[in-house]
């Protein structure tokens, strides 16, 4: 499946690599978490309502729309949080411990 | 706690904030600096990070002079100033902020403050606009601007106002399929708001150029329009939408960027105690300000959209102002010339956002007709029926009744994307004026605080 965002610019940053719910995307230095996930992929948490995927609205920090967690259990904010080598992120509903 | 420095505050540094530090730096002030985003610039002047290599003029087109002079004025600053970046300011209280840096607590007291908060994408909710796919307009620039990435290889963008016409022109001139331009305001109110637009009239050509341009380039524009639907199953497929002369169309897209205008960020305004007032031009509640940025709270100033929506030239002229409001009420000299020459210039500015106010309407007639299935707020997936239901057989009035019965607006984002509209269904299923629905109060932290947060060392 194509991802959601497409890069039509500054594509030729150097490459990282961090794991999304066990699989291994490749992203680039500069990305914000959500450009990596979203240009590998569509979706970023469920609703905790149940009514579906979401993947981000406002990508300025406003919605909280775009929260992922790391393996670890902490919670970041996609569209603000920027890509770093080796992360290890969980997309779907909060893990509970 | 003590006051460090010299206690003067500007929260934000976007166009607004950065001039304001600036006018506070040259009368001998140190001022601390408190910025959520890593970098300054704001929304609209948004720096990209480190590492990317595009120019000024790549990025900000027609404005790229002024965005440039404004990064530089913020670049000069950080060393006369205490920059704060990366920093949530999540309440006020007696006095001081209290702000969250990667997790680090720390109170910050002021003697004078200054908010310049910005403003975010107003929303009107459709059935559908919570798939994936759907960002907000301003969310679609950003991805461009900051990340070099577009929302679609074929969008449509919906909504009303010039960004609508903008941000589809750069897409355009990024080589994208843009598949439709819908906008609910129809063509005619423009052109009875022609003689309040015409206080700008470098930017009225600016925008008709757009407009232009996507034509030429055969991208549909359509107006006067009434969105109906987002379709798609895990992610947007379509947008379902009927023309003014009642004929339902479907355009397929793989990307949606909405937005009818803007809505000032107040919450801080609000935790400070500034009274508030309806504005009808804008159907939006406003911090009540005097023409200087003088909030009705003593040595708190606001500057900016995020105290009314003039757009980037007018917030960087409402912050000089407001710091120079500051600096003679804490007795210092300011002189009057420069005052009155920021006024003046600020008047042409509100005349022409009156106009746009008039050409590009919020379309608060949607809200009545929403499917009950629609929903409102996207945080805690409440619907539009749910909050029909809290005005009507729960009797809530306003929306804070109806947020306390229902939970909309009770969610993360505290409103910030559902709260006008929510005010809106209310108002319509009530039969009551807007201004009567009232306005949903702030609450600290006005953003989620991480997880495990630490008093700083």
């Amino acid at each position: 499946m194509t991802g959601l965002l497409h890069r039509v610019a500054e594509a030729d940053r150097p490459p990282i690599r961090l794991s999304v719910d066990g699989r291994e995307i490749t992203a680039l230095a500069g990305d914000t978490l959500l450009t990596a996930l979203l240009v590998a992929g569509a979706r970023l948490r469920d609703s905790e309502f149940g009514d579906g995927t979401r993947a981000g609205f406002c990508l300025m920090g406003a919605c909280q729309d775009c929260w992922v967690w790391t393996e670890a259990g902490a919670r970041l904010r996609a569209c603000s949080t920027p890509a770093e080598p080796g992360m290890r992120i969980l997309t779907g509903a909060a893990p509970w411990p | 706690m003590a006051v460090t420095g010299d206690g003067v505050i500007v929260v934000g540094a976007g166009p607004a904030g950065i001039r304001a530090a600036e006018r506070l730096v040259a009368a001998g002030i140190r001022p601390t600096v408190v910025e959520e985003s890593a970098r300054d610039g704001g929304q609209i002047y948004r720096r990209q990070p480190e590492g990317f290599r595009r120019p000024p003029e790549a990025l900000y087109g027609a404005d790229s002079a002024k965005a440039r002079a404004l990064h530089e004025a913020a670049q000069a600053l950080h060393p006369r100033v205490d920059w704060r970046p990366g920093t949530l300011v999540w309440a006020i209280r007696d006095g001081t902020l209290l702000v969250n840096r990667a997790g680090q607590h720390e109170a910050l007291p002021f003697r004078h403050l200054i908010l310049a908060t910005g403003a975010t994408d107003r929303i009107m909710p459709l059935p559908g606009w919570t798939l994936p796919g759907v960002t907000s307009l301003g969310g679609a620039q950003i991805a461009l601007k900051a990340q070099g990435c577009v929302i679609g290889r074929e969008p449509v963008f919906l909504g009303t106002g010039p960004l609508l016409y903008l941000v589809a022109w750069q897409y355009l001139k990024a080589g994208v399929a843009v598949r439709g331009v819908l906008d609910t305001s129809a063509f005619a109110k423009r052109v009875l708001a022609a003689p309040w637009l015409a206080a700008r009239p470098g930017l009225l050509a600016r925008g008709l150029a757009y407009t232009a341009a996507l034509r030429r380039a055969g991208v549909r524009i359509a107006t006067n329009i009434t969105p109906l639907e987002v379709e798609g199953e895990d992610r947007v497929a379509a947008l379902r939408w009927r023309d003014a002369a009642g004929v339902e169309h479907r355009a397929a897209c793989d990307g949606i960027g909405m937005g009818y205008g803007l809505r000032p960020e107040t919450q801080l305004a609000d935790l400070a105690g500034c009274a508030f007032a309806f504005d009808g031009g804008a159907r939006l509640w406003l911090p009540v300000t005097d023409g200087d940025g003088r909030s009705s709270v003593p040595c708190v100033y606001l500057a900016g959209d995020g105290a009314q929506i003039r757009g980037a030239d007018a917030a960087e002229l409402a912050g000089r102002l407001a710091a120079c409001a500051a600096l003679r009420d804490s007795g210092r000299a300011v002189d009057e010339l420069e005052m009155a020459t920021l006024r003046r210039r600020l008047a042409g500015m509100t005349r022409f956002r009156r106009g746009l106010e008039r050409a590009f309407p919020y379309p608060a007639h949607l809200a009545a007709d929403l499917p009950d299935e629609t929903l409102v707020c996207r945080c805690e997936a409440i619907t539009a029926g749910a909050l029909r239901q809290a005005g009507g057989e729960y009797g809530a009035a306003e929306v804070n009744r109806a947020k306390a019965f229902s939970r909309t607006g009770m969610g993360r984002c505290q409103g910030r994307m559902c709260g006008p509209a929510a005010a809106e269904v209310l108002a319509a299923a009530r039969g009551i004026p807007m201004a009567q629905a009232g306005r949903l109060r702030g609450a600290a932290p006005v953003k989620p605080l991480p997880l495990a947060t630490e008093a700083a060392p």
